[in-house]
């Protein structure tokens, strides 16, 4: 069953005259479709924003690591999802969550810690899950979660099902050793994934100059015999949505996994309690701001070919403020578990207690 | 309505931010996104982010002030909209483990200024005494029950329910510990009971029932008062920081306490009642006149002298001590002192003092003599550069003109700060105040 | 019944499962085509092919990670350790994501994968793979530990670890592998969280798990021919589920209790024993729990020395009788 992968090359889309917006996976999109990923944008940032407001507020715990600055990776990568793809991600999980349909809801109330999150108010905000959407988290320790997605990779080519799984991970993660185990591994096996970098610069507080070696992280799937890529303009949905379909279908049609590269940037601190000051300017983060804020590159782009219009931009700005802000009250006015809850989806069988099998004693409290 | 903005929780451990500096000032308009402050946490220095758009309108809480997490820093709304500042945070979510933790810790107040008496200290009115075990049942020898019986838990409870005391088995486990073996042994044949060990065990337990062998007091920590958390400090400081020494004079108490009765009996129906004390206090103040140098503070760079006597005493209170003053007491007559002290000591004890009723003493005087100690030697209060310890008069075989007469004298001890008053000036100092209170007259005057 | 190693019981149990389920794969380390490093694979690459037999390179965080991937979509992947030593490669794979996931995600997703492996000294490999990591898993809630002591229950546990939904850790011992114990041939299952009376006896209860009970039966013989002691032998089988009636209901029998294991001594699971029973039979103890474990110290090579750092019968023979005084 091994065989070794034709030798690795980069793929050649980023040619001069290269146009996303004109890739097929674009060109036939309708006005609907396009203005959904617009709102699928702003409805993360919008989100994001309350959830810091309550972190503020002392309504959540813990840290809090926000996607705003990268939406579009999140919204562009959802968007070509088919009906067999799969998702897993680390703890900066939110944009992923309402890009494959998790509510706000269910997600704010995760956050406050409540019975009402997808979680159950167990994860908390690195760790959310939807298996019903393919959504298999939101995973706390950088690179862990790598070697789970090439594992849902290998579920899938074993049971014959042409669906791939996009595993994303930070530009820190490419460094743990985790990482280049399931690169062999799927490289090995041809498996069925796409390997997915959102490369924001920063892994926490370092640079992406002061911790890999290399001139790109992508191009070290070289080494492993895989394609690789870079999308260069990541806060380009449109760019976004045809490199990651490219390697999609790389995997569905010929189970091959590849390595993107997305550049994108994060506004926010690692976690938003760690400070900016030390590591990376301020004028930094606003002239990315002002030249490449995804949502903003995409409202002009959508008022130029006539999508948008200013009042549709209002309303969906107001809704998605309003789906936030109402998940702020859900989440408030929500349950927190129960002390019976502490011990409850830690067995499967303590918890399907009609087919228990095994006798004896699991807790020793 | 205005938006009260509070102070965020801006890391995962933080309970109280200080607001560093404020980058908008009250009037400036604000639009949301905007930084208003910088803010340091436990972790870092933070800005400050507006959610809301409008004009700021109210500032609560000036740069360098430390806010907990939910009290009100500024206000946003319209230019001349009128806002409070709101009550102190509520507890956001008392339920909440994470957020319960910071509700807790709203902004200390500033301690009260509590000046320090010095020691020693009264002593506090006895504890209550925990009720006194009672002799444990029979198979059980408890800790006051004599000395430990080594038994396994097994071979316990088997005597326990055949009623068999173990104190009058014998072990034959390791280090003699009683085992199952055994206690079914005795149970067996009752030859092999020690004999008297059950009267004896039984006699001890009823006497320890009566006899107060209980514990003195029930184990306990008791934290810290904020007034006791002070006493504790700047003692300690006092004590080590301070080269004390001590200088002892006896003093004739005799025409001293013939004046008191004296003036007392003449004075009955104004309510004159002067004490030794008023004396003692009257007496310092005319010493410290006489030997200036006492009645200075050493500052760490030099010492300054004080022009007024203000001469505090020590008054024992509930949970520590306190010394109110008789401000320029050197300008004033022992009647005076009398009808002031007085009241100073009532409210002293009855926590009523205002902090300038208990401040900026220069000299002080610790009296123990009303509880019989004889002599006792007291800790500087600082800044005083001296500290007077009076003992109680003591009737007693003294020589007089050249024979041995019962006489009475008391026993005044000096702590000096040795870098501001040499053995010298103590000694001149104690030599004009024994002289003083043997010459009663002098105080009149 | 028939006479099969530990071994072939092992070996039968994974084919028996194969067989039954499709989601069954086994995966390790030379498990297909070198027949297994100890020889607990042998043939199943030949009967079921390189599908469901898969040889992983050296790559244990990688390879784990990708098995408890696939068993959160719903496969049973059976991963050889070839030395369970080897888990500390992948503690963060299996003590964060497979413990982990199903609490994380609020019962959302099992992963129903066992981690299969020798875990034991005596062969005079090293400290480093020597560990045994028994209660280092069994600390974490979310994870199920299973250590057979002889052939019938190797093949009976993990068959029924195999069928479990939580994530099961197994672990076997290299000096086992060979020995004999009858077998029957129709199916079975022991399950998971029953241990079981070896030998019963009234003076004294010796309790542990894996190939300490093997010496500890032979310590019981010296006992009853030397001393006429009666020794009863508690073989757990499973640490975490723990039958704990079993236990408690030989203590109150006997009274004594020296328990007995092949791991260090500090919070090792005879520790969290003597707590449970001084905790749960205080009444029925008539002397101080005693232990028997390895010395204290890492693996020696020294093989000499190292059969005196592990428990002996002759250690255990000489415990019980202190408990006994």
């Amino acid at each position: 069953m091994i065989k070794k992968t034709p030798s690795a090359k980069k793929s050649e889309v980023a040619a001069a005259g290269y146009d996303a917006r004109q890739a097929p996976i674009n060109a036939k999109l309708g006005q609907d479709e396009k203005i959904q990923f617009y709102r699928d944008m702003l409805r993360i940032r919008r989100f994001e924003e309350r959830c810091l407001r309550s972190y503020q507020q002392g309504k959540i715990g813990g840290f809090l690591h926000l996607y705003i600055g990268q939406e579009s990776v999140a919204v562009g990568c959802c968007s070509v999802m088919s009906d067999n793809d799969h998702i897993i991600t680390a703890y900066r999980d939110h944009g992923h969550a309402l890009g494959v349909g998790m509510g706000m809801n269910e997600l704010m109330a995760e956050n406050f810690g409540k019975y009402t999150g997808c979680s159950k108010g167990k994860g908390g905000s690195m760790h959310y899950f939807d298996p019903s959407r393919h959504y298999w988290g939101g995973h706390g320790i950088v690179g862990g979660q790598i070697p789970l997605g090439t594992g849902i990779a290998y579920a899938l080519k074993y049971k014959g099902i042409k669906g791939a799984c996009m595993a994303f991970m930070g530009d820190g993660a490419v460094n743990q050793g985790a990482v280049h185990e399931s690169y062999n591994l799927a490289a090995l096996w041809d498996l069925p994934v796409v390997y997915i970098i959102e490369n924001n610069g920063y892994s926490m507080g370092t640079s992406q100059e002061r911790s890999s070696a290399g001139e790109s992280l992508a191009g070290r799937a070289a080494g492993y015999g895989m394609n690789w890529a870079i999308v260069e303009n990541g806060h380009d949905v449109y760019e976004v949505r045809d490199k990651v379909s490219r390697a999609l279908k790389l995997a569905h049609e010929q189970s091959k996994p590849t390595v993107l590269e997305i550049r994108t940037y994060r506004y926010r601190g690692h976690s938003v309690a760690d400070p900016d000051s030390t590591y990376r300017d301020k004028a930094e983060i606003e002239a990315y701001k002002n030249t490449k804020d995804p949502i903003m590159v995409y409202q002009h782009a959508l008022l130029a070919e006539g999508v948008l219009t200013e009042e549709i931009i209002k309303t969906i700005d107001d809704s998605a403020r309003a789906e936030a802000e109402t998940s702020a009250q859900f989440a408030e006015q929500s349950p927190y578990p129960t002390i019976e809850d502490i011990k409850k989806d830690v067995y499967w069988e303590v918890d399907n207690p009609q087919d228990k099998k095994s006798v004896g004693s699991l807790f020793f409290d | 309505m205005a938006d009260i903005i509070d102070m965020p929780k801006l890391s995962d451990t933080m309970s109280v931010g200080t607001l560093v500096k404020w980058l908008k000032k009250e009037g400036d308009a604000v639009k949301s996104g905007d930084m208003l402050a910088e803010v340091e946490t436990d972790k870092a220095t933070m800005e400050l982010e507006s959610f809301f758009t409008g004009t700021l309108i109210k500032i609560f809480a000036p740069a360098g002030a430390q806010v907990a997490i939910g009290a009100a820093l500024c206000a946003i709304g319209k230019p001349g909209e009128a806002v409070e500042a709101p009550a102190a945070p509520a507890a956001k979510t008392p339920d909440a483990p994470a957020a319960s933790a910071p509700a807790n810790e709203s902004p200390a107040p500033a301690p009260a200024p509590v000046t320090v008496a010095p020691a020693p200290v009264a002593p506090a009115a006895p504890a209550t005494v925990a009720a006194p075990v009672t002799a444990a049942v029979v198979a059980d020898p408890g800790p006051a029950g004599g000395p430990r019986v080594k038994i396994s838990p097994l071979a316990k409870k088997i005597a326990t329910d055949q009623k068999i005391d173990p104190s009058r088995l014998t072990g034959s486990g390791p280090h003699g510990r009683i085992v199952k073996a055994d206690v079914l042994a005795a149970a067996a044949n009752p030859a092999l009971l020690a004999p008297a060990a059950s009267q004896i065990s039984n006699g001890k337990s009823q006497i320890g029932a009566l006899g107060a062998k209980g514990p003195i007091q029930p184990d306990r920590l008791v934290p810290a008062s904020n007034m006791r958390a002070i006493i504790a400090k700047r003692l300690l400081e006092a004590k080590t920081q301070i080269p004390h020494f001590y200088l002892e004079i006896e003093v004739d108490a005799e025409p001293l306490l013939a004046v008191r009765s004296q003036l007392n009996a003449a004075f009955e129906k104004e309510g004159v009642k002067l004490s030794v004390n008023d004396f003692i206090l009257k007496a310092s103040a005319d010493a410290l006149r006489r030997v200036p140098g006492v009645n200075a503070s050493w500052t760490g760079t030099g010492i300054q002298y004080h022009g007024a006597a203000h001469v505090s005493f020590a008054v024992a209170i509930e949970d520590g001590l306190i010394t109110p003053v008789i401000r320029d007491t050197h300008t004033k007559s022992v009647f005076a002192i009398s009808a002031e002290a007085k009241p100073l000591g009532k409210r002293a004890k009855e926590k009523k003092l205002k902090p300038e009723e208990f401040t900026g003493g220069t000299f002080c005087v610790s009296n123990l003599g009303m509880m019989g100690i004889e002599r006792f030697s007291a800790i500087i209060n600082p800044p005083n550069a001296a500290i007077l310890a009076v003992g109680t008069t003591v009737t007693k075989p003294v020589v007089k003109n050249g024979g041995i007469v019962v006489g009475q004298t008391m026993v005044l001890t000096l702590s000096c700060d040795h870098r501001v008053v040499d053995g010298a000036l103590g000694a001149q100092f104690l030599a004009a105040l024994k002289d003083l209170l043997e010459k009663p007259a002098l105080l009149l005057v | 019944m028939p006479l099969i190693t530990y071994r072939e019981a092992l070996r039968h149990a994974m084919a028996e499962e194969l067989e039954r389920d499709p989601n069954v794969v086994i995966m390790g380390e030379e498990v297909a085509q070198f027949n297994g490093a100890y020889k607990v694979t042998e043939g199943l690459l030949a009967k079921f092919g390189p599908k469901r037999i898969v040889d992983t390179p050296i790559s244990e965080a990688g390879f784990l990670g990708m098995g408890i991937g696939s068993a959160m979509l719903g496969m049973r992947p059976v991963m050889e350790l070839m030395f369970f030593s080897f888990y500390s490669v992948a503690f963060d794979q299996i003590f964060n994501n497979a413990a982990n996931i199903r609490y994380m995600s609020g019962g959302l997703i099992n992963c129903p994968i066992v981690i299969r492996g020798p875990a034991n000294g005596g062969t005079n490999v090293g400290a480093t793979h020597s560990h045994t990591p028994e209660s280092i898993a069994a600390y974490h809630p979310g994870i199920k530990v299973v250590v057979p002591s002889t052939a019938y229950d190797a093949k009976g546990l993990l068959k029924s670890a195999i069928r479990d939904n939580d994530p099961v850790m197994f672990m076997e011992n290299t000096m086992l592998y060979g020995e004999t114990g009858e077998v029957p041939d129709e199916e079975y299952l022991v399950p998971l969280g029953s241990a079981k009376v070896m030998r019963e006896g009234k003076d004294i209860s010796i309790i542990g798990h894996g190939r300490a009970i093997q010496m500890a039966l032979k310590s019981a013989e010296m006992l009853k021919h030397k001393h006429n002691i009666d020794a009863e032998v508690v073989d757990l089988r499973s640490i975490r589920p723990l039958d704990e009636e079993t236990i408690l209901a030989s203590v109150r029998k006997t009274n004594r209790v020296l328990l007995v294991e092949e791991a260090k001594p500090f919070c090792s699971v005879s520790a969290m024993l003597a707590c449970i029973i001084q905790e749960k039979a205080f009444d029925y103890l008539d002397a101080p729990i005693r232990r028997v474990t390895s010395v204290d110290a890492p693996a020696i090579y020294s093989p000499p020395l190292e059969k005196e750092q592990l428990p002996t019968p002759q250690k255990i023979f000489d415990a019980a009788l202190a408990v006994l005084k």
